[in-house]
């Protein structure tokens, strides 16, 4: 009996031993706490609304060819995207309209030839209130110019803050990276 | 008129002063450690954000939570007894100071060298027990009560081995002052009486955490059955006097223990000091690393421990250390 009670003591008090070493191990191990606003961890699959992806060459341009696509597309209506025309004469107007609008354009348009111009994309404005997230603008772009942001933070007091100009934000995104 | 005041007297109130400080600033420390020491066994950060970035990893946060405290209404709840109400906060922590006097922090650094030193810190420990009381019973709340009654049955359990396993020791040095104890041992581990008395000191830090109400003895305040058991009904700066002398309780316990076991201001090379508070602060860190590792006991399973347990070895270990002095 005494033996039993002893034994069962002792076995007890080997047992807080462990307890401690089970915490000592925890406090020893690295944390697992997500330091939130600093370091985001889990935004790899999110579906923000969409962004402009930039051009290879230029961060500052988007990849977008102002076909329309995706403004035919869309279930909301919510994309308006306005580009230059494409000019087919004058070859002397092009090299002008692009300086005054643009420094890094002259380049592209010297190796296109006068008879087939890109469209500049001029405005690309998203309207996020009617947008229902359907992705079909994403797919459908044959440029690969649209993807989802990783923007969380949309919360706002009016409707307006909601319309988005998708291509200065991408300039914008471009300046803060280059600082 | 200087003259007129004894020199005892202004050392005293110095000290007194001093300990004040030395207790504040414990408490901002160990409230911090605590905190920091149950987040990384959680494997959380613990306070992390209050603080401009030029205090980094949450250092001030217990200094916001103490302001917090101060800022906060101190109420007296309906049919309390109001002058026991208030009395009480202060009787638990007015006696938290006082322990301090007697206590020496290194060779040349304590403000009485009495003879009855260990007698006056084990006197002035107990009457926590009387604050607890008086807090439970005085806030007319049925968890203040419960806290009440459960602190007072395991203060009066705990405190029979308590002094048992002090007497072992006192036999041993033969006196109560606690600089000759803690002059008595060497200043390396093997001539500290922890080797002597391994069983006291085990029994003694049983003990000392359930005296300082710490888990798992914490059942006089044991959040998840009696919200905060005696002090349920306190807030603001009651609230933190009670907080303040639980704090100031656990570095007295381990004062008491480094002194009696583990050489107190003895240590090799640096000085006195330093060798006391490393001693203290390890203590109080395996105070806060069990707290943060087992759970509460069952009221039971506590006072099981104490009788069954306790006692027993505690005169055993007296009686075998009497044969051996006799011897």
């Amino acid at each position: 009996m005494i033996v039993k009670s002893l034994s069962e003591t002792l076995s007890g008090m080997w047992s807080l031993l462990v307890g401690m070493k089970v915490t000592a191990v925890n406090f020893k191990s690295p944390q697992i706490t997500v330091h939130y606003p600093r370091q985001v961890t889990n935004l790899d699959g999110y579906r923000g609304h969409i962004e402009l992806v930039p051009s290879d060459e230029d961060p500052t341009k988007s990849k977008c060819i102002a076909c329309s696509n995706c403004v035919r597309i869309c279930p909301g209506a919510c994309i308006s995207l306005k580009a230059s025309k494409p000019k087919k004469k004058a070859a002397p107007e092009k090299t002008d309209a692009p300086s005054t609008a643009n420094e890094a354009q002259p380049e592209s348009k010297k190796e296109a030839p006068p008879k087939k111009a890109k469209p500049e994309l001029q405005s690309f404005v998203l309207d996020y209130n009617y947008c229902c997230l359907c992705g079909l603008c994403v797919e459908s772009c044959p440029s690969g110019a649209l993807r989802y942001s990783s923007d969380v933070y949309v919360a706002g007091f009016t409707r307006q803050e909601f319309v988005y100009d998708l291509l200065s934000r991408l300039q914008y995104q471009a300046q803060k990276k280059e600082q | 008129m200087i003259e007129a005041i004894p020199t005892q007297f202004i050392i005293i109130f110095v000290g007194l002063l001093a300990i004040m400080a030395f207790v504040g600033l414990n408490a901002v420390v160990l409230v911090y450690l605590e905190r920091k020491v149950a987040g990384f066994i959680h494997r959380r950060p613990g306070p992390y954000e209050v603080g401009p970035p030029c205090f980094p990893h949450g250092i001030l946060q217990p200094l916001a939570d103490g302001l917090k405290l101060v800022g906060k209404q101190i109420f007296t709840p309906r049919g309390a007894d109001s002058f026991l109400f208030w009395l009480a906060p202060m009787i638990s922590i007015a006696p938290a100071i006082v322990c301090f006097i007697a206590i020496p922090f290194g060779p040349y650094l304590q403000v009485i060298n009495t003879n009855v030193g260990l007698i006056l810190i084990l006197a002035f420990t107990g009457i926590n027990v009387l604050a607890l009381c008086l807090a439970g019973w005085a806030s007319q709340n049925k968890y203040g009560l419960i806290g009440a009654a459960r602190d007072i049955s395991q203060g009066v359990a705990y405190e029979i081995p308590l002094l048992l396993v002090v007497l072992s020791v006192v036999f041993m040095t033969g006196t109560f002052n606690l600089f000759d104890i803690a002059d008595g041992q060497g200043a390396w581990p093997w001539q500290w009486y922890i080797v002597y008395q391994p069983l006291a000191f085990i029994l003694f830090f049983i003990c000392a955490l359930a005296e300082t109400n710490r888990n798992p003895f914490d059942l006089p305040e044991a959040e998840s059955e009696l919200t905060a058991g005696f002090h349920t009904e306190y807030s603001g700066m009651a609230f933190a006097c009670f907080f303040l002398a639980e704090y100031a309780y656990m570095v007295v316990a381990a004062c008491i223990i480094a002194i009696l076991f583990l050489g107190g201001f003895q240590g090799p090379v640096a000085p006195g000091i330093w060798w006391f508070l490393a001693k203290v602060y390890v203590l109080l860190l395996i105070m806060i690393w069990i707290r943060w590792t087992f759970p509460r006991v069952r009221f039971d399973q506590l006072l099981n421990i104490c009788w069954k347990w306790l006692i027993p070895l505690a005169v055993l270990n007296l009686l075998i250390t009497l044969a051996v002095i006799a011897l």
